[in-house]
């Protein structure tokens, strides 16, 4: 009852016991700090959102992550005037730093989906305190890789060309092309993403809405809560539809990379010409995710003192994660020599011996520490459990995943089958530009989610409190 | 607690949503009238010219056969365009004081040409070639229409990509005999058994490379 | 005629203002000139469209910018483009067709015959003559290039006085007094040209000789063949003309000859000499080159045995062949000189010393060459003098103050005479300098007066070739910037009615017999028939032996620019961007050393690094006689050791935008008593200073064993070939299977377009690569993007070696695209922008492509050239006639690549169609193959079994690059060919290097 008198009784969520009668072993395990209530709860997240006073913390992230989105325009001003020349891409290199970028992120955005959809389906009640943020991530991870695949052309006026769209030439785009599934593939999850947390974020909007107490605050959670009461019927259509969407996402989590995969692995070029890259990219986008979140998720944790949502044993199992699949990961990088040695092939064997032995062997074996080495440490639950580690472990992985793509794309492009054709590849200032300005664009919206929405589901939250269990009993005994 | 939107904002809210939709395919169907219509492809604009001169009077009229003027129509890409001598061929006769072919003695006499502004205008980035349409049996009225009723000559057909396709894809549909080319008012009696004898008699074959046209 | 002229006096006055403008404007400026295009559309209405193509390209893509922003209701810019049809049209002039005219190109004074290509009346591509004794139809990269230097903006445009702007009639009145002077006291008046051919030139000079008394007549040719000249004095007593037939020679040897690349007969020569090397089958014989030089050249290249040595050993080993014995490469070239009496060629370098052509000659004599392979005429030249001594004279004379006037028609003497003459102090002190030359340069700047000079495009003349045969040159254009002819300047100074070029040339032949009919066959046929110099007998004296004392420290050699040659060709960017035939430099002279040289001097394998990863080489300084020259360093494989070459025609300062700033001038160090270089010369590294090098292969790098075992080069010996003829039939896999496509393969009704290069005569010349720049309106790019690779050739030669970097086999391998009947390319363009078409060519649609470079990184052979920038010059109006109004000029972010001419098939398929017959064997061919000096490369339809190509690509020696892929190349190589002499093989073929 003491419940119902503090919080409004459509912002109780009724447990899945109640929508399914479900055995007792399926309920979840409490995956928050003791002493918290429904209000508690609430009132924790949603002041961090309505709270008048901007913390300067914030304000000074916001500003940096600002300019570097004006570095962002500048560098494409350049571009669309002067041309991709303006890269170090050369011939023999035709993809340098804007392919990586964006592989690198569209990688970066796959935790989200995964953490979201998945562990939902598997019920893994720990991931409700972070896939909010993951999937905001997620989203914004998309949209700077997005920027890539529309300007390395240097003439995004012509994109709309890939689009299959009835036209005045009699034309349709080459289906067989990689580029092509790329445009569907990426469009498709940008957008489902999209939906998924749009969805996710309605009851939460909605408690926004009646908290705020500025009437156009009001009005503008209000406008997007889509009038939502949270009636049964309200929760009952909202299970299905998000339940629907996680389904739809799921595969979309493997389609995604599996097809960015196929740009390299459709084509003949040493390096890239491999069977086993749909896989392997797909962990290693996982990896790649999920060291994002943690290196994000943890300074966040810190600075909006979240600790009793954001727990170690969240920390922990991502740390876990990131060891699966690191292995995975290297497994493939054992894989690439394999083939290399036991097919014989002396422009597969030669792309090895160039990869640690040639001009950029340092970048080599700086992706074995980075994505090999460092992830090893979370066998200990030392370094498991310990912010400072996770955090230093997820950087190295960051770093070490583009390090990857380096190799990957340049590496095996700068000495393909033609000696005679050899050359080298550097990225230019403007190279880095694009990249610094990308992360900018990430964080800037990174900010201003957090500022404006609650970066943990709060109805969510809710269901893994004690009371919420205590509440159904109660009810269920009338 | 208070009402922060009227009701009428639940229907709103509903016909922007799935009005959303309908607007997104209306305008891809506007798009697509636009982009077909004279107002990108020129159809049919008739241009100022320096001298009226009428096609309508000297080919329907007169009936002064194409290759008149337009010489080189059969050994060369271009079509060629009358050197003021050949008007002055004729006129150097008949009208030899109208006011309205002043230009053309002033363009003799001076050795100044007479700058016509263009009709039919391909991009650069096409190479279409009069000589061998006009071997294949494409008549001149396929293409630009029956020249013999214009006063000003205009562009008759959209020029567009997919209209040359159509050709390029089932020529049969529009082949003629070889001495109908030059025949403004030639109309085929059943080109849908005739067209493919031709398609074979002229050995056509459906050339629809990219390399026919842009190299 | 007349009518025309009129018409391009008012186009040069438009270009020459525009000039005016244009030099002011920067060169970003995207103005663009009206009273240009409006001219011309009024003078060429079908080529108004080739003109406009880069603006309506950019209106285009604006266009479509715009279009895709606003959804496609963008206002449309409505193209009110004028089209003018001429006023009176003249004679067989059909639009839209090129038609060809015969004249020559002269090149250090000889003439070669060319065909240039007219799209109304604008010469857009020049072509060998196939019927003048001295092209053969072949052409090299110099007269490729030359349309670019008749269009370049850069030429001189007024006639200056002291600089400012003057008129030729003012030049003409300063003329009076200063030839009045001349003839009454009848000295002091000095002319100084360049080498002649010219019958007309000569005798003219010849008349004014006569006219006044005291004058004199020098010639300084920088680049000239002095050797050679002198040389044959030497030997035969007088200055006669050797000319060789290589078709029946089968031992050649070359004492530091690069005939196949070099010399005005060089063309003949390739070809002739091809004809003997090429193995086909059924082949039983094949020539055999012995080349012993000490910088790597074009010849050296594909000598079955090359032997690197200094130049002051030059002489002795020449000693020891005459004499009969020596080393045992001296004692194999002797017994095959021995076993083919009367069948081989021993032939010195243009640039060797005079004592080594008498050798030279000699051994000829001796070995019963003279009459057989080697024949003597006179010179074409109407008065050959020694250069040297007759500059050295002029010099005195002018330090002396003797010389009152000089009238220097063309040649660039204050820049590239010897650096000893002081010719710029004496020349000052002329009282009356008048400068002929196409820009205002180094000399022009301190002339009284400059006129500027026509291109032989643009005049009547007439010139020699290698034997002597005469060709009249006729104009293609009326001069496009005020430029007089030497014949002009001295006909006004004959003075006469008309002073035409026209009038003297016709003058000059019409007094000598010349029929009117006689006349236009001439002018038709591109040559003066039967006008060859008689051959006379004449016997070569061995020179007495001089011992001269050995020379210590480095040697060094210096050579002209194998691109832009005595600096004459700086302002041309097609060869400042032409890769270096040996080297693959562009826009740049280095120092080249051998590998234990360089070591010497403390180049490592830092460097090395250095080079391959930044494309950065040390800088060095080289001291020579009292004199420091900064150069960059280049390790040449198979450069002589103890030696370096140092080529001089670089560092112009008045040169024009693209001469000036290239490179570094090297005339400081050439001195009068060594012009071709000499001993004593020390280099070392300068204190750490890198300096990039625009080099187009990365060659440092290559481990020989990945070239082995990718299958790329295939080579053998003849005598492999005669016992297996299929030696290169598989590359290091073995057999493929006829085709493991998942996708059915393509059938080809009509024509199966496909070509053949022949890697043993293939010299590496160039002339393909150029040919094909000119065809194809391919931009270039800059020295700072060829140092980012991103040079724009279609067709690049590969270069390889084997074996000791002291003395490697060298292989040369053009790459065009290959044009696969399983494109990689094709299925990864997302626009279908490179598509398959119904011969099987790899279609390349520029307007289509959105620049993804995805094929590009998927061609195996990467034969795709991507537009980074916007290449192309669509801004400057004078370069736009020059363009091939057939092939579209690509912009910024479009891909490109070689498409087998097909502007060339399409023409051809044309013709056939409305002839209602298929295109026959030779109908059609490539720019490259009609270039090519020893017919290397072949091109055809592989559908028709007859066809040559058909017949190759069915040679055993036949294999596919890289065939393993499975990619199925059009394009198809024969193996490499060499016959080394067995007595020599293990020498030749360092242990580990056999395929």
């Amino acid at each position: 009852m003491a419940i119902k008198d503090q919080t409004p009784l459509h912002e109780v969520r009724p447990t899945t016991q109640e929508l399914r009668m479900v055995p007792e072993r399926y309920l979840p395990t409490p995956v928050v700090e003791p002493g918290h209530s429904f209000a508690s709860i609430t009132d924790h997240i949603s002041t961090i959102v309505l709270r008048k006073k901007t913390p300067i913390g914030w304000l000074v992230g916001f500003t940096l992550a600002l300019f570097a989105v004006g570095l962002l325009t500048v560098s494409m001003t350049m571009l669309i005037g002067k041309g991709v020349g303006i890269w170090g891409i050369n011939h023999p290199v035709g993809w340098g730093m804007d392919i990586i970028n964006f592989v690198w992120w569209i990688g970066i955005g796959h935790a989200g989906t995964l953490i979201s959809a998945i562990l939902l389906l598997l019920r893994q009640e720990w991931r409700t305190s972070i896939n909010r943020f993951a999937e905001a991530m997620t989203l914004f991870a998309v949209a700077s890789a997005g920027l890539y695949p529309a300007l390395h052309t240097g003439r995004p006026w012509f994109d709309y060309w890939l689009f299959p769209y009835p036209n005045t030439m009699g034309l349709w785009p080459q289906f067989r092309s990689p580029l092509i599934w790329d445009v569907f593939a990426v469009s498709t999850y940008a957008t489902v993403s999209l939906m998924f947390w749009y969805v996710g974020l309605i009851p939460d909007l909605a408690t926004l809405r009646d908290r705020a107490t500025n009437i156009w605050i009001k009005r503008a959670y209000g406008a997007f809560a889509l009038g939502w009461r949270g009636s049964a019927k309200h929760w009952y259509r909202y299970e299905h539809a998000y339940l629907l969407l996680a389904g739809l996402s799921t595969p979309l989590v493997l389609s995604v990379h599996t097809i960015v995969s196929f740009d390299f692995a459709v084509a003949q070029l040493p390096g890239w010409h491999a069977t086993f890259f749909p896989p392997y990219f797909v962990a290693g986008a996982v990896f790649a995710g999920f060291a994002m979140v943690l290196t994000l998720a943890i300074p966040a944790r810190k600075f909006f003192r979240l600790e009793d949502f954001i727990t170690m044993k969240h920390l922990e199992n991502m740390g876990k994660i990131l060891l699966a699949t690191g292995m995975i990961v290297v497994y493939a990088y054992a894989m690439e020599w394999f083939y290399g040695l036991y097919s014989g092939n002396p422009f597969e064997t030669y792309m090895l011996k160039n990869r640690a032995t040639g001009p950029y062997w340092k970048m080599y074996i700086a992706l074995w520490v980075c994505n090999g080495l460092a992830p090893q440490l979370m066998w200990f639950k030392r370094f498991r459990t310990s912010t400072f580690w996770l955090f230093v472990v997820a950087m190295f992985v960051n770093v070490g995943m583009w390090l990857e793509r380096f190799v990957i794309i340049p590496a095996s492009l700068h000495r393909d089958f033609l000696p005679s054709s050899w050359g080298m590849y550097h990225g230019t200032i403007w190279d880095w530009s694009f990249f610094i300005g990308s992360i900018g664009l990430f964080f800037c919206l990174l900010f201003l989610f957090v500022r404006i929405l609650p970066m943990i589901s709060i109805f969510e939250m809710r269901t893994l409190l004690p009371e919420a269990q205590a509440h159904t009993e109660e009810e269920g005994a009338h | 607690m208070a009402q922060i939107f009227h009701r009428s904002a639940n229907t709103l809210s509903r016909v922007t949503i799935f009005g959303a939709v309908f607007v997104a395919g209306f305008v891809l169907w506007v798009v697509g009238g636009i982009v077909r219509s004279p107002y990108f492809t020129n159809q049919g604009i008739q241009r100022e010219q320096p001298i009226p001169f009428s096609h309508q009077h000297h080919v329907g009229g007169l009936g002064i056969d194409c290759r008149y003027c337009h010489t080189s129509v059969e050994k060369s890409s271009f079509a060629g365009l009358p050197p003021t001598s050949t008007c002055m061929n004729c006129h150097s006769q008949i009208w030899t004081n109208a006011a309205i072919l002043q230009p053309v003695r002033d363009s003799y006499a001076t050795g100044k040409p007479i700058r016509w502004s263009r009709v039919h205008r391909l991009p650069d980035y096409v190479h279409f070639n009069h000589s061998i349409h006009v071997t294949k049996g494409v008549g001149c009225a396929s293409c630009h229409g029956r020249i013999d009723r214009m006063n000003l000559v205009y562009q008759a057909s959209p020029l567009t990509m997919e209209w040359c396709l159509d050709c390029h894809r089932n020529p049969e549909k529009q082949v003629r005999p070889r001495e109908e080319v030059f025949n403004m008012d030639y109309v085929p009696v059943n080109q849908k058994q005739l067209g493919p004898d031709l398609v074979r008699k002229y050995n056509i074959k459906k050339l629809t490379s990219c390399s026919t046209c842009h190299y | 005629m007349s009518e025309r002229k009129l018409d391009f006096t008012k186009f040069r006055e438009r270009v020459g203002d525009l000039r005016g403008k244009e030099y002011w404007k920067s060169l970003e400026d995207l103005s663009r000139s009206d009273a240009f295009d409006e001219f011309f559309q009024s003078e060429f209405p079908q080529q108004a469209l080739a003109l406009e193509k880069g603006v309506d390209r950019r209106s285009f893509v604006k266009l479509m910018g715009a279009s895709v922003a606003m959804a496609g209701l963008t206002s449309c810019s409505r193209p009110s483009e004028t089209i003018v049809p001429y006023v009176n049209q003249p004679e067989n002039v059909i639009p839209g067709r090129p038609i060809f005219f015969a004249t020559a190109m002269p090149l250090a004074g000889y003439a070669r015959g060319v065909l240039v290509e007219s799209h109304m009346f604008r010469p857009t591509k020049i072509e060998g003559n196939p019927d003048h004794p001295s092209s053969l139809g072949a052409s090299d990269a110099f007269m490729q290039a030359s349309i670019l230097g008749l269009y370049d903006p850069d030429r001189s445009q007024v006639v200056r006085k002291k600089g400012e702007i003057s008129t030729w009639s003012e030049f003409v009145a300063a003329m009076q007094p200063v030839m009045a002077a001349a003839r009454s006291n009848g000295a002091g008046l000095r002319f100084l040209t360049q080498t002649v051919t010219s019958p007309t030139l000569g005798a003219q000079m010849q008349q004014l000789l006569a006219q006044f008394p005291g004058s004199r007549w020098h010639q300084w040719d920088a680049a000239g063949n002095h050797g050679a000249r002198e040389g044959a004095r030497l030997a035969f007593g007088s200055y006669v003309n050797p000319v060789y037939d290589f078709t029946k020679a089968n031992i050649v040897v070359s004492l530091g000859s690069d005939f196949l690349d070099e010399g005005a007969g060089h063309l003949r020569y390739a070809r002739d000499f091809s004809s003997r090397r090429r193995v086909r089958r059924g082949t039983t014989t094949m020539n055999r080159l012995y080349a012993i030089e000490s910088t790597p050249s074009s010849t050296g290249s594909i000598a079955d045995h090359r032997l690197p040595v200094k130049p002051s050993e030059m002489e002795s080993i020449a000693q020891q062949i005459l004499s009969g014995g020596g080393s045992a490469f001296v004692n194999a070239i002797v017994k095959d000189l021995g076993a083919n009496r009367g069948a081989a060629v021993i032939i010195a370098g243009e640039e060797q010393s005079p004592r080594l052509h008498a050798l030279a000659q000699a051994i000829n004599q001796a070995y019963g060459n003279m009459g057989a392979t080697v024949f003597v005429t006179d010179s074409p030249e109407p008065a050959p003098v020694n250069q040297l001594e007759s500059l050295r004279e002029l010099v005195r004379d002018m330090h002396a103050g003797v010389v009152q006037s000089l009238i220097v028609l063309g040649g660039n003497p204050l820049f590239d005479a010897p650096a000893d003459f002081a010719i710029e102090r004496a020349y000052n002190k002329v009282g009356f300098r008048a400068h002929l030359s196409p820009y205002y340069d180094e000399t022009s700047m301190l002339s009284h007066w400059h006129i500027p000079e026509t291109h032989y495009l643009e005049t009547w003349g007439d010139g020699r070739g290698h034997d002597g045969t005469v060709t009249i040159m006729q104009p293609l254009i009326a001069p496009l910037y005020n430029g007089r002819s030497a014949h002009e300047m001295l006909g006004s100074m004959l003075g006469g009615l008309d002073t035409s070029a026209y009038a003297a040339v016709r003058a000059h032949w019409f007094e000598r017999g010349a029929t009117e009919e006689g006349w236009r066959q001439w002018l038709h046929d591109g040559f003066v028939a039967g006008s060859a110099l008689p051959q006379r007998s004449a016997a070569a004296v061995a020179p007495t032996t001089d011992n001269r004392p050995p020379t210590t420290g480095i040697e060094i050699i210096l050579r002209p620019d194998p691109t832009i040659l005595d600096g004459r060709y700086a302002n041309n960017g097609w060869l400042q961007e032409l890769p270096k035939p040996q080297t693959k430099i562009t826009w740049d002279n280095v120092v080249l050393v051998g590998p234990h040289t360089a070591e010497g001097f403390g180049y490592g394998g830092k460097e090395r690094d250095a080079l391959v990863n930044e494309k950065k080489t040390r800088m060095a300084v080289v001291s020579y006689r009292g004199k420091d020259l900064r150069l960059p360093v280049w390790v040449v494989p198979g450069h002589a050791e103890g030696v370096a070459t140092i080529s001089y025609g670089y560092g112009r300062t008045q040169g024009g935008r693209i001469a000036n700033g290239a490179g570094f001038n090297t005339y400081p160090i050439r001195f009068s008593d060594a012009l071709t270089g000499g001993g004593g010369a020390q280099i070392r590294l300068a204190a750490e200073s890198l300096f990039p090098v625009a080099c187009t292969q990365e060659h440092q790098s290559i481990d020989p064993k990945v070239v082995g075992e990718r299958g790329i080069i295939r080579n053998g010996t003849f005598d492999e070939y005669l016992k297996n003829p299929e030696f290169a039939k598989h590359g290091p896999h073995g057999p493929l299977a006829e085709d493991d496509s998942m996708y059915p393969a393509y059938e080809y009704k009509n024509h199966a377009w496909a070509m053949s290069i022949d890697t043993s005569v293939c010299t590496g010349c160039n002339g393909c690569v150029m040919a094909c720049q000119s065809e194809n309106n391919i931009s270039i790019v800059g020295k700072e993007e060829v140092v980012r690779e991103r040079e724009m050739h279609w067709l690049r030669i590969d270069r390889y070696y084997k074996g000791s970097p002291e003395n490697p086999e060298v292989f040369h391998q053009p790459v065009p695209c290959m044009q696969c009947e399983n494109a990689p390319c094709e299925p990864v363009c997302p626009v279908e922008a490179t598509s398959h078409n119904e011969d099987g060519l790899n279609d390349m649609t520029y307007n289509r492509c959105v620049g993804t470079r995805y094929c590009s990184n998927n061609c195996p052979y990467k034969v795709r050239r991507f537009n980074f920038f916007h290449y192309a010059d669509y801004d400057t109006p004078a370069l736009k006639p020059m363009r091939n109004p057939d092939v579209t000029v690509r912009t910024r972010g479009v891909m490109e690549k070689c498409t087998y001419c097909v502007q060339r098939i399409n023409h051809a398929k044309i013709e056939a169609e409305k002839e209602n017959r298929k295109v026959r064997d030779g109908e059609v061919t490539t720019a490259c193959q009609q270039a090519c000096p020893t017919q290397a490369i072949v091109f055809g339809d592989k559908n028709d079994k007859n066809s040559l190509v058909a017949q190759l690509r069915a040679e055993p020696t036949n294999y596919a690059l890289l065939e393993e892929l499975n990619t199925k190349p059009r394009t198809t190589y024969l193996a490499t060919i060499r016959n080394p002499n067995p007595d020599l093989l293990p020498a030749a073929k360092p242990a580990g290097e056999a395929h």
